[in-house]
């Protein structure tokens, strides 16, 4: 019917709906574009005067105007890396079980019990952390920890300080939960990928199934896991509102993981409200910029990891 | 479909007659420390007048950027404004509600009340000089009480707040050590000395303190009423130690300055009076002084003489403490003076 509609018209219905397809996905560009603007000129004023030390400094001290993004930076940074570490070997378990071993009839419920862990908003996520999480973590493993590990060399300091519950450890497996579903399914698609001439192969020379997924499948996707692995730790290192209950929200770089810090999206989302100073409001939105860039990296690599395997 | 047909005539219908009502809106924006009570004021004067408040907790900072912006009829801000900066913009400040900060303390078998404190101690401790429960300083305040030899955990707000920024100014008013090292704002560097830790908005706070053995934080009184925390005495100017009631509170009050403070700029903290309670903030309401449009204005100053006259049992019962009708007096002539239409007539 419209088809027929569209023909009777004077113009190519074919090119107006190639412009119309053009034109949205010019927008992302150009909408893209104007936010790393935007962004750069909010920050320009912190650039511009705390220089290339804004990166590296530690100082957040709103009251004499001093800002540095190194404390948000390190707290990101570690927490995500901490998620992805936790969210591998877990995710990897989860795809292989569904994809070579599970009966058929199970592995469609299980399938959408983890997408339907992707669907969690994320404040559910922070309270579970805040109120059930880290008063369970702090008595069940903390404490354990500070008697029992934290006397060990070189990682024992990771595990020393105080078992208040939040801090960067909990932040980190907090975030693997809420990774693990993006990881899990990138995975199991990659295994599908594997053509199953190489699993029977491998099986018609005798192979256990173990032998199979150990030597065959996983090797085979390597390169698609370590996509995967950047492309969860993508979805880390923006994640704000869990984080922020689950941080400690203290601006400072401790050698211990129990120890309360702080991320780049906590650090915007706590003190934007109320932060008054230009120079305040300039550093929160470099913090931002910074966020960004590291993002656009991460997702850039993924990429191009991912696309030099499919070649 | 024919139900949803319905529900949607029925909404159109609503929303027609809601109108009808809300001919006049007044609009605000700021603090969120004040909300609960304006919303309740709100409510009321919407029910006695007809006349409907909007107002959006967007925090301080957003609140003075609104009302320079003009986008609002008036602007509220938990920290008060310099004169000078009024003057810049065009505005004047006046005083709404008062609130009141407590210290709690998480110590087992130490109930609420119990604890004495000074300034000076709670400043070393947020400091990090004083760093355990047992420490000298604090038991010769409380002979009696059975100290533990535990850590403490200072607790602060991580997100910029009107709290924070009473807080570190009441500190930094009875601590030079605070003073010069930290300072007075909404969000400082909190020193890195002590266990610090932070939670998001009161209620963090009140969670960490409440889970945390051995911890120590300051919030607002009603959550720490709610949350049947365990405040501590606070010593004041005078050299008493008083317990958080309204009472004290409302000491505090009484007991300031108003008359010589420009622009209404006080800050309750540290106020003199042997029954007051050490730790009170004022929160403020901005207006423009020149009104383009004197109706609106008008409403807006109706809509607070309402609030002072008829709001102090809605703002006792939430906790909030109502401003002296002393005080009333001053901001009302305030009005009468300063807030002018274009043409230079007085609005109230």
């Amino acid at each position: 019917m419209t088809a027929i509609s569209l023909r009777a018209l004077p113009w190519q219905g074919d090119d107006l709906f190639r412009r119309a397809c053009l034109t949205s996905a010019g927008l992302i560009s150009v909408l893209m574009f104007a936010i790393l603007l935007s962004l750069c000129i909010g920050a320009w004023p912190a650039l511009e005067k705390f220089g290339v030390g804004f990166f590296f400094s530690s100082e957040w001290n709103p009251v004499t105007k001093e800002f540095g993004a190194a404390n948000a930076l390190y707290g990101t940074l570690v927490s995500s890396v901490i998620a992805v570490f936790l969210a591998l070997p877990v995710g990897l378990g989860i795809a292989i079980f569904l994809s070579e071993l599970c009966p058929v009839w199970l592995s469609r419920p299980l399938s959408i019990a983890i997408e339907l862990l992707a669907a969690v908003p994320s404040i559910i996520y922070g309270m579970w952390g805040l109120f059930v999480f880290a008063p369970w973590f702090s008595e069940g493993f903390q404490v354990w920890a500070g008697e029992h590990l934290s006397e060990l060399p070189i990682i024992g300091q990771l595990f020393s300080g105080p078992p208040m519950g939040v801090g960067l450890l909990t932040s980190g497996i907090i975030l693997a939960f809420m990774i693990l579903p993006i990881l899990t399914s990138l995975i199991k698609e990659a295994l599908s990928t594997v053509p199953k001439v190489l699993r029977e192969a491998t099986y018609g020379i005798g192979a256990t199934q173990f032998e199979v997924i150990i030597k065959v499948l996983l090797p085979a996707i390597k390169g698609p896991i370590f996509g995967a692995l950047i492309l969860a730790l993508g979805r880390a290192l923006g994640e704000t509102m869990a984080i922020t209950f689950v941080i400690g929200g203290a601006q400072s770089i401790e050698s211990s993981l129990f120890m309360p810090a702080t991320s780049i999206s906590a650090t915007i989302a706590e003190q934007f409200n109320e932060a008054t100073g230009d120079m305040h409001i300039s550093a929160l939105i470099g913090l931002g910029l910074v966020l960004f860039m590291i993002t656009f990296i991460v997702m850039g690599t993924a990429r191009v990891l991912l696309r030099r395997k499919a070649q | 479909m024919n139900n949803l047909l319905k529900g949607a005539l029925l909404g159109c219908t609503i929303a027609a007659s809601a109108s009808v009502y809300a001919d006049t809106v007044i609009n605000g924006a700021g603090a969120t420390f004040p909300y609960p009570v304006y919303a309740k004021w709100a409510e009321q004067y919407n029910k006695e007048t007809g006349v409907k408040l909007n107002y959006q907790a967007i925090g301080s900072g957003g609140g003075i950027k609104q009302i320079i912006a003009k986008t609002v009829d008036f602007g509220a801000s938990d920290a008060p404004l310099d004169k000078e900066k009024l003057d810049k913009e065009g505005l004047v400040q006046f005083p709404a509600v008062m609130g009141s900060i407590v210290a709690v303390v998480n110590l087992p078998g130490i109930k609420a009340g119990e604890l004495k404190l000074t300034g000076e101690l709670l400043a070393d401790i947020y400091l990090g000089k004083v760093k355990s429960w047992d420490d000298k300083a604090i038991a010769e305040l409380n002979s009696g009480v059975k100290l533990p030899h535990t850590p403490i955990y200072t607790v602060h707000r991580s997100d910029g707040s009107g709290t924070t920024y009473n807080f570190t100014d009441y500190l930094a008013r009875v601590s030079s050590d605070w003073k010069s090292k930290v300072g007075v704002d909404k969000e400082v560097a909190w020193p890195q000395e002590a266990h610090q830790l932070g939670g998001k908005g009161n209620a963090g706070v009140a969670n960490f303190v409440k889970r945390t053995k051995g911890s120590i934080g300051y919030v607002e009184y009603a959550y720490a009423k709610t949350n049947d925390l365990a405040y501590t005495q606070m010593k004041n100017k005078d050299g008493k130690f008083v317990m958080p009631t309204m009472e004290a509170f409302q000491a505090a009050a009484a007991n300031a300055d108003w008359a010589n403070a420009p622009g209404f700029k006080l800050i309750l903290n540290d106020q003199p009076g042997a029954a007051s309670w050490p730790m009170t903030a004022a929160t403020f309401i901005l207006m423009h002084k020149s009104q383009a449009n004197e109706n609106t204005a008008k409403e807006v100053l109706k809509f607070f003489e309402w609030s002072y006259a008829n709001g102090d049992a809605l703002a006792s019962q939430l906790e909030y403490v109502p401003m002296p009708d002393n005080v009333v007096k001053m901001v009302e002539t305030m009005w009468h003076s300063d807030i002018k239409t274009a043409g230079g007539k007085a609005v109230y």
